[in-house]
């Protein structure tokens, strides 16, 4: 597989995939049940997941491993398991990737504090490297490390990914409106803080994803860009904030108003474009034919 | 306030724990909430002064928190000095110098594996003079229940922060108002929304945990 930054230096746009974890439940995953464990249980759901992202158009795909650091599994009693599930999950996108398209190895944060003495560095970066290295191991071309808030974690999971695997890494944050109008993670992260420290972790693309919808990620990508001239941008969005509707969770923003927001974004300095929470295979292709005319 | 009062309250608004401690960058050195609250103990400063000071540090941390000027880092750290301080005061609990102004049951709904979000508002409330009781990540409708009638006169906190979950904090609700009618019971979360509390039927919500200080004091301390 090409590298992932050369493919975007041609100025070429790529699609990336929607929802993994809203999916999953549509398909079944009960609350309480650990979703990568699905990649042993369930393969042939998390493949279709998988291939309905790529039959949409999707240049690339994720990996059902969001919550796969040893530290997220241990709450499931599958520490121990933290590997293969990792392994499992990539070979999963890799098979319905093929050999055109690419993989990306999801990473999440762990859910401990570093600040608050919850887990040590070196557990942490333990946790990171067993992700990448299992990842790699799987058939992934990259490794996406994703909904980042806190810098210490964020940089230790991109020197773990760089450390330990040959592969390029994409680190992305989350970011809120706060009252004062600028944007920053929970941990009060601005745009222009994560840049800085990412890059100099040795990030090779940077993103920003979940969210409030699509909107918001215009001015983020805006506060990214000033930041850094170079360094290609990765756009995950929610499809909108979440409402309650008859006992289930609707996701306002339809496939027709994301792709209507594409050109402006792309203006703004974004390379690869997809969803998160709430986004399906509809948006993915939505998106897509937006962006093919780029 | 005396003047050791008014130190114990900036360093619980501050964060600012211990004098060994790193935190704030502008109060290195200097003592901290733990040494402040042992040495008015021993000047004979009466625990519930204290603790209206650990309240008043909280309420202003908290506010900060909701206007966006500071942070998780921040309110952590806050949350930190604050337990100091009520290391201290513990056994004043134990002997009933000092009362709990109410009991809140407290956790993330079934699914949801964050803690974040709840323990904040966790030590915000506790801070505020309030029992919390914990039941952690993860927790299921029967558990919540159990609680609450192991907790007569209890308010409930129910945590998402997957929008996947919210389904699951409305059936919680729900079978919460069904079993225990009296009880109140707020939400919050990052997916959740003032309208989405009122579908779900519960009594309040609050975007930031200074939101359940003021639901509980309105809400349940008026009965």
């Amino acid at each position: 597989m090409n590298s992932l930054v050369n493919r975007l230096k041609d100025g070429k746009v790529l699609v990336s995939d929607g929802a993994w974890g809203t999916f999953l439940h549509n398909r079944g995953l009960k609350p309480g049940e650990c979703p990568e464990l699905w990649n042993v249980t369930h393969r042939d759901d998390v493949l279709a997941i998988a291939q309905s992202y790529i039959d949409a158009g999707a240049n690339m795909i994720l990996t059902n491993s969001f919550g796969g650091s040893p530290i997220k599994l241990d709450h499931f009693g599958l520490k121990d398991r933290a590997y293969e599930l990792n392994q499992v999950a990539a070979e999963i996108s890799r098979q319905a990737a093929g050999d055109d398209h690419f993989v990306l190895g999801d990473i999440g944060p762990t859910g401990a504090m570093l600040m608050m003495g919850q887990v040590s560095e070196q557990e942490m970066y333990d946790g990171f490297r067993i992700q990448s290295e299992a990842l790699q191991k799987g058939g992934s071309d990259a490794i996406c490390i994703e909904t980042m808030a806190a810098i210490d974690e964020g940089v230790l999971a991109v020197r773990a990914a760089k450390e330990s695997t040959d592969l390029e890494v994409i680190c992305s944050f989350t970011f809120e409106k706060t009252s004062q109008g600028d944007f920053r993670t929970m941990m009060g992260v601005s745009p222009f803080e994560m840049v800085k420290a990412i890059k100099d972790a040795g990030a090779d693309i940077i993103g920003t994803n979940c969210g409030n919808g699509f909107e918001q990620m215009i001015p983020i990508v805006k506060e990214i860009r000033k930041a850094d001239a170079e360094m290609p941008i990765l756009v995950h969005a929610n499809a909108g904030v979440p409402l309650v509707q008859e006992g289930e969770t609707i996701f306002p923003e339809t496939p027709e108003l994301m792709a209507s927001r594409v050109q402006e974004l792309i203006n703004c300095g974004a390379n690869i474009i997809g969803g998160c929470c709430g986004t399906t295979p509809d948006h993915i292709k939505a998106l897509a034919k937006e962006i093919k005319k780029y | 306030m005396s003047e050791i009062v008014q130190k114990i309250a900036y360093c619980i608004e501050r964060g600012k724990v211990n004098k060994t401690s790193p935190f704030p960058n502008d109060m290195k050195d200097e003592l901290g909430a733990d040494e402040l609250a042992k040495q008015a103990i021993e000047e004979g400063v009466g625990p519930d002064v204290i603790l209206e000071a650990c309240n008043d540090g909280m309420q202003k941390v908290g506010d900060k928190f909701g206007r966006n000027e500071v942070f998780v880092p921040e309110l952590l750290m806050a949350a930190k000095a604050m337990n100091a301080v009520m290391e201290h005061l513990k056994p004043f609990f134990a002997a009933g110098n000092i009362k709990v102004k109410g009991k809140f049951v407290l956790g993330t709904v079934a699914g949801d594996l964050h803690d974040i979000g709840k323990n904040l508002v966790s030590m915000v409330v506790e801070g505020n003079g309030w029992q919390v009781i914990d039941l952690g990540v993860d927790v299921k409708t029967e558990k919540f229940i159990n609680a609450i009638k192991e907790n007569p006169g209890c308010a409930v906190g129910l945590s998402a922060l997957l929008t996947t979950t919210m389904t699951n904090m409305e059936k919680t609700v729900s079978a919460i108002k069904e079993e225990c009618p009296d009880v109140k019971i707020i939400v919050g979360g990052a997916p959740v929304t003032m309208d989405a509390a009122k579908k779900m039927g519960a009594d309040g919500y609050s975007p930031d945990p200074q939101g359940a200080v003021s639901f509980l004091s309105k809400a349940v301390a008026a009965g």
